[in-house]
């Protein structure tokens, strides 16, 4: 007993091994985004360095949410729900458009994605609503959190970002699933989402943007190819594919330096990555991203309370869901969606958000052990 | 010691069912690691072939260079369709076939051809080898494309100036960017290939008429070719100009000039807005437009006639007695004389050890100082330089814009020169020699002009002392707006003489013509003012001027202004080597006055009867009306 106390103080209470892999994947991930940009002319701060400055105030995220006990911070979800929904609205207003979509508040040279934040906070309200409610029925587990998460799909949508959006869903689904649904709840949901299909596809695919629709289309049919869209698809595969067992080396990726590859440094660093370390490189990463999983849910199973393991759940839906779509999107077997490489693409909002919720995974498990104190 | 709550019971519950998203990530991941397996390893060599092959290639498209017309709307500068050749080197795969095949098709100059492919540059992006390719070089290059990997012909715009000759140095011609040039900012936005303008308008107001480059991304076959777009960015026209010449003078002042060499300027006092400026001997700007050989481009800098000289504005002269205007009010305004002060004229002047002659043999006898104008006497002018000194005169001369630029649009305009002890103490190192403020009295010697600087000062003379800085462009007609913006005028100065002064000088300058030096420039359609100088080319002449070689004979001015009463035009006529400003020069302006009154019959230009010269007093208000 003793001792376990005192291992909670220890290096054990801190998780060295989760702490080292999220390092090794940040690394690697700042390593391509220098192999892609640090040619590229242009003033003011290079891609590379802004990413450190961005990674530094990950880690400086990381710490707050270790700080501050989970349940203190769980308590504040719903206000900070509120506050992602009125900036997921007035970025539709006053937000930085790109490429036909309204994501960004511009701050200075840089810029705030809210919907990577509201995909956080979104874990904490669906969390605390299940660790507080009996959860009984499938009204309480099913439908009561889908209205809650309801208006943020549908703000983050109208901008439109399809990879936020199933991001919002996946987390939605992955947490229903831990909770639980009966057979029954299971059913009905089911038989709504079926009978519900063809207006919701109608809505979706209006609300969908050109450029998203023939990406769509492009990969359900290849043949499709209006203006050659499937030249991204085509470029990424053949970037990964290129890179064979050994890879070109550091540097040595010619799809990503000749920019046949577009975007190499956000949506599709993981083809420079594959490009240039090859398929050892890409088992190494895929087994750190495993690492990382499995540690997670080893927290999650060992929370001592609902609410840190659906918690901890929520954060791992959310990584490995746009792990897996990220890298099933660059390597041809998903439809390019959007979706950033968690810890690795560039972006200040998602290294940001990304670390503080692993910040909160290491919060749920020092905390799991003050229940003997 | 653990707490089997029926909420502990739901938590492990709750955890168990984890399981079910852990299997699921664990069997995506292999998923993913098998996906990636095959593409790495499975296909991994047709991956790496395709990467080493491909086949997009990013072509520049080409912005339209905006259009020049007169002021009247008369196009002088637009774009004809041009065959470019192109060459991928990515595309080919044995560079010496390559050269033998294009000398030997289209006889490119191997050299050239040579240097071009070893300049640096993207391996992916075409390079321009050749411009205004022949229709049947064209053909013959498409007809044997598969002999010719990454080899092609692009259809592009070539810069055409239909009025040829006319107006060359004013509209300058474009080239090919340089690789100086692309290191400067203002070429920032261009690329090795890129036309700017590389002289005249085409070259000042390249930032308007240049237009942006678009982009195509293509994808090309095994051989380099294009087999489908991509993407294409369109490229944007540049904007258009709007001259203040007016074709018909600038063509009759060509004319008027015709195989001798010299300029005429030809602009409006109250604006500042030049109607003609003419340089002979000149140069085709479609051919320079195009790519020139070194040859070539050797016989046109070495010609001796200097085609590429804009004598204008970079043709520095001695002004010769039109410098007298200066020379007056100088006298006039330092009070050195009054107007009714007398000097007498022997035919010369002695001063030191040395007799200075003047033009006429005999003298003049005694006279005034407008009659001095009138008839151009030089003693009269010897006399009071010298009472005044050198420092007065370059005052005066600087005053009214010599020896600076005039600021007109142009590349490289030159100064000239107004001397001075400072001057010649800096660039010769000598002192001033007080024969040498005899000589510039006259305007010899050291003093130097550009016809232009002389067709302002006359202007400012006409003008009551206000002057403007000459320009070319009356408006710019944006693409992106469509919006035709005029540009405003710019009013440079107010010299600060006394009304009486320049009311005396515009009366001497009318009688010049109507009973002085410039009586062949009289015409019976307007009052004409003006000066006439021959500005000598060698201090000491072996002979009779008729019997020298015509490189060492005078050259012939004319400055003047048109009507004498709130003047409408300014004309400066240069003739080199043509001897008296009287004979040689002055018809000519009259011709070019006359013309321009013909064409531009606005108002009454003859003065009233019994006085063709305007009245001191008439001419105190007046602000030319202008077209």
């Amino acid at each position: 007993m003793i001792d376990r106390v005192i291992s909670s103080r220890g290096p054990d209470s801190f998780e060295w091994r989760f702490v080292a892999i999220i390092g090794a994947i940040l690394s690697l991930g700042l390593l391509s985004i220098y192999s892609v940009t640090h040619a590229q002319p242009g003033g003011g701060l290079p891609l590379y360095a802004r990413q450190m400055l961005w990674v530094v105030m990950g880690g400086a995220a990381f710490l707050v949410m270790l700080v501050f006990d989970y349940h203190k911070i769980a308590r504040l979800s719903y206000l900070l729900y509120v506050i992602a929904l009125v900036l997921l609205a007035v970025v539709l207003i006053v937000g930085k458009t790109s490429r036909g979509a309204q994501r960004w508040f511009p701050i200075g040279p840089f810029a705030f994605q809210p919907a990577e934040f509201a995909k956080v906070v979104l874990i904490l309200v669906l969390a605390s609503y299940y660790a507080n409610s009996a959860r009984e029925g499938w009204r309480q587990r099913v439908v009561l959190p889908g209205l809650i998460m309801a208006p943020g799909l549908l703000l983050i949508l109208k901008q439109p970002d399809l990879g936020s959006g199933l991001s919002f869903l996946a987390i939605y689904v992955a947490m229903l699933l831990v909770v639980g649904v009966r057979s029954k709840a299971l059913g009905i949901l089911l038989l709504l989402a079926l009978m519900l299909f063809p207006f919701a596809w109608e809505v979706m695919w209006g609300a969908l943007h050109d450029y998203q629709r023939e990406r769509i289309l492009t990969f359900v049919n290849p043949a499709y190819d209006p203006g050659g869209k499937g030249y991204h698809g085509l470029q990424s595969r053949i970037a990964i594919g290129s890179g064979e067992l050994l890879g070109k080396g550091l540097y040595g990726g010619t799809q990503s330096q000749l920019k046949f590859l577009p975007e190499g440094h956000t949506d599709f660093v993981f083809a420079v990555f594959a490009e240039e370390w090859g398929f050892l490189g890409v088992l190494l990463l895929l087994a750190l991203f495993l690492g990382l999983i499995m540690l997670s849910m080893e927290i999650a199973s060992r929370a001592k309370d609902v609410l840190g393991a659906l918690l901890a759940a929520g954060v791992i839906a959310m990584i490995g869901f746009s792990m897996v779509i990220n890298i099933g999107m660059t390597a041809g077997i998903f439809p390019i969606v959007g979706i950033p490489l968690p810890l690795m693409s560039y972006g200040g909002s998602a290294i940001v958000t990304t670390m503080a919720a692993l910040g909160l995974l290491v919060n749920i498990k020092r905390r799991r052990l003050t229940l003997f104190y | 010691m653990l707490d089997l709550s029926p909420q502990q019971d739901e938590l492990r519950e709750l955890q168990r069912r984890l399981t079910i998203l852990k299997i699921g990530l664990l069997l995506v991941i292999v998923l993913l690691a098998f996906r990636l397996w095959h593409l790495q390893v499975r296909e991994g060599q047709y991956y790496r072939d395709l990467s080493e092959n491909n086949r997009t290639r990013s072509v520049i498209l080409e912005p339209a260079r905006g259009l020049i017309y007169d002021r009247n709307g008369v196009l002088l500068a637009n774009n004809v369709p041009s065959f470019n050749l192109y060459v991928t080197l990515e595309d080919v795969t044995d560079r010496e076939r390559l050269i033998k095949r294009l000398v030997g098709l289209i006889g490119l100059d191997e050299a050239r051809l040579r240097k071009r492919l070893s300049e640096r540059g993207a391996k992916l992006l075409p390079r321009k080898l050749k411009g205004g390719l022949t229709l049947r070089e064209a053909a013959l290059i498409e007809s044997h494309r598969l002999d010719l990997p990454g080899v092609m012909v692009q259809a592009e715009s070539q810069r055409n100036y239909p009025a040829r000759l006319t107006a060359s140095h004013l509209l300058g011609y474009v080239g090919e960017v340089s690789g100086d040039q692309l290191e400067k900012p203002e070429f920032g936005d261009l690329h090795q290939g890129s036309i700017v303008g590389q002289y005249g308008v085409e070259h000042t107001y390249d930032r308007f008429l240049r237009g942006r480059a678009g982009q195509k991304v293509i994808e090309a076959d095994a051989l380099g070719h294009e087999k489908r777009t991509v993407e294409v960015q369109k490229p944007e026209a540049g904007d258009d100009l709007y001259l203040t010449i007016d074709l018909r003078l600038q063509k009759l002042a060509e004319d008027l000039l015709g195989e001798e060499a010299g300029a005429i300027v030809a602009m409006d006092p109250a604006t500042g807005e030049v109607l003609a400026l003419a340089s002979r001997p000149a140069f085709d700007p479609n051919v320079l437009s195009r790519e020139l050989t070194p040859k070539q481009w050797e016989e046109i800098v070495q010609d001796e006639g200097h085609p590429l000289t804009n004598r204008a504005t970079q043709g520095q002269y001695p002004p010769g007695s039109t410098f007298k205007i200066v020379m007056a009010v100088a006298a006039l305004e330092t009070n050195t004389i009054d107007p009714t002060t007398t000097i007498r004229c022997v035919g010369s002047y002695p001063f030191g050890r040395r007799l200075y002659k003047d033009w006429k043999e005999g003298g003049h006898g005694t006279m005034v100082l407008s009659q001095a104008i009138i008839d151009s006497c030089d003693v009269f002018f010897y006399t009071i330089g010298q009472r005044m000194g050198i420092e007065a005169i370059a005052s005066y001369a600087n005053q009214f814009g010599l020896g600076r630029e005039t600021g007109i649009e142009l590349p490289s305009e030159r100064l000239g020169i107004v001397p001075s002890p400072a001057w010649k103490e800096k660039a010769r190192n000598e002192p001033w020699l007080p024969g040498e403020t005899i000589s510039a009295s006259i305007g010899q010697g050291y003093l130097t002009v550009t016809p232009l600087q002389m067709t302002n000062l006359i202007a400012t003379v006409g003008n009551n002392g206000v002057s403007f800085r000459p320009r070319l462009i009356r408006a710019v007609m944006e693409r992106a707006t469509g919006r035709l913006q005029e540009l405003p005028h710019v009013a440079r100065d107010r010299l600060a003489i006394k009304p009486e002064t320049l009311a005396l000088i515009q009366h001497a300058l009318a009688g010049v013509v109507t009973e002085g030096t410039a009586r062949r420039a009289k015409s019976s359609l307007v009052t004409i003012a003006g000066k006439t100088g021959t500005a000598q080319t060698v201090a000491a002449r072996p002979g009779p001027e008729q019997d020298l070689p015509k490189k060492l004979r005078d050259h012939a001015w004319f400055i003047s202004y048109a009507p004498t009463v709130a003047p409408r035009i300014a004309v400066t006529v240069l003739v080199e080597h043509m001897g008296h400003g009287g004979s040689a020069a002055a018809p000519l302006a009259k011709q070019l006055i006359e013309t321009f009154i013909k064409l531009t019959p606005h108002e009454p230009v003859i003065a009233e009867s019994g006085s063709p010269v305007g009245s001191p007093m008439t001419v105190m208000v007046q602000q030319g009306p202008h077209d």
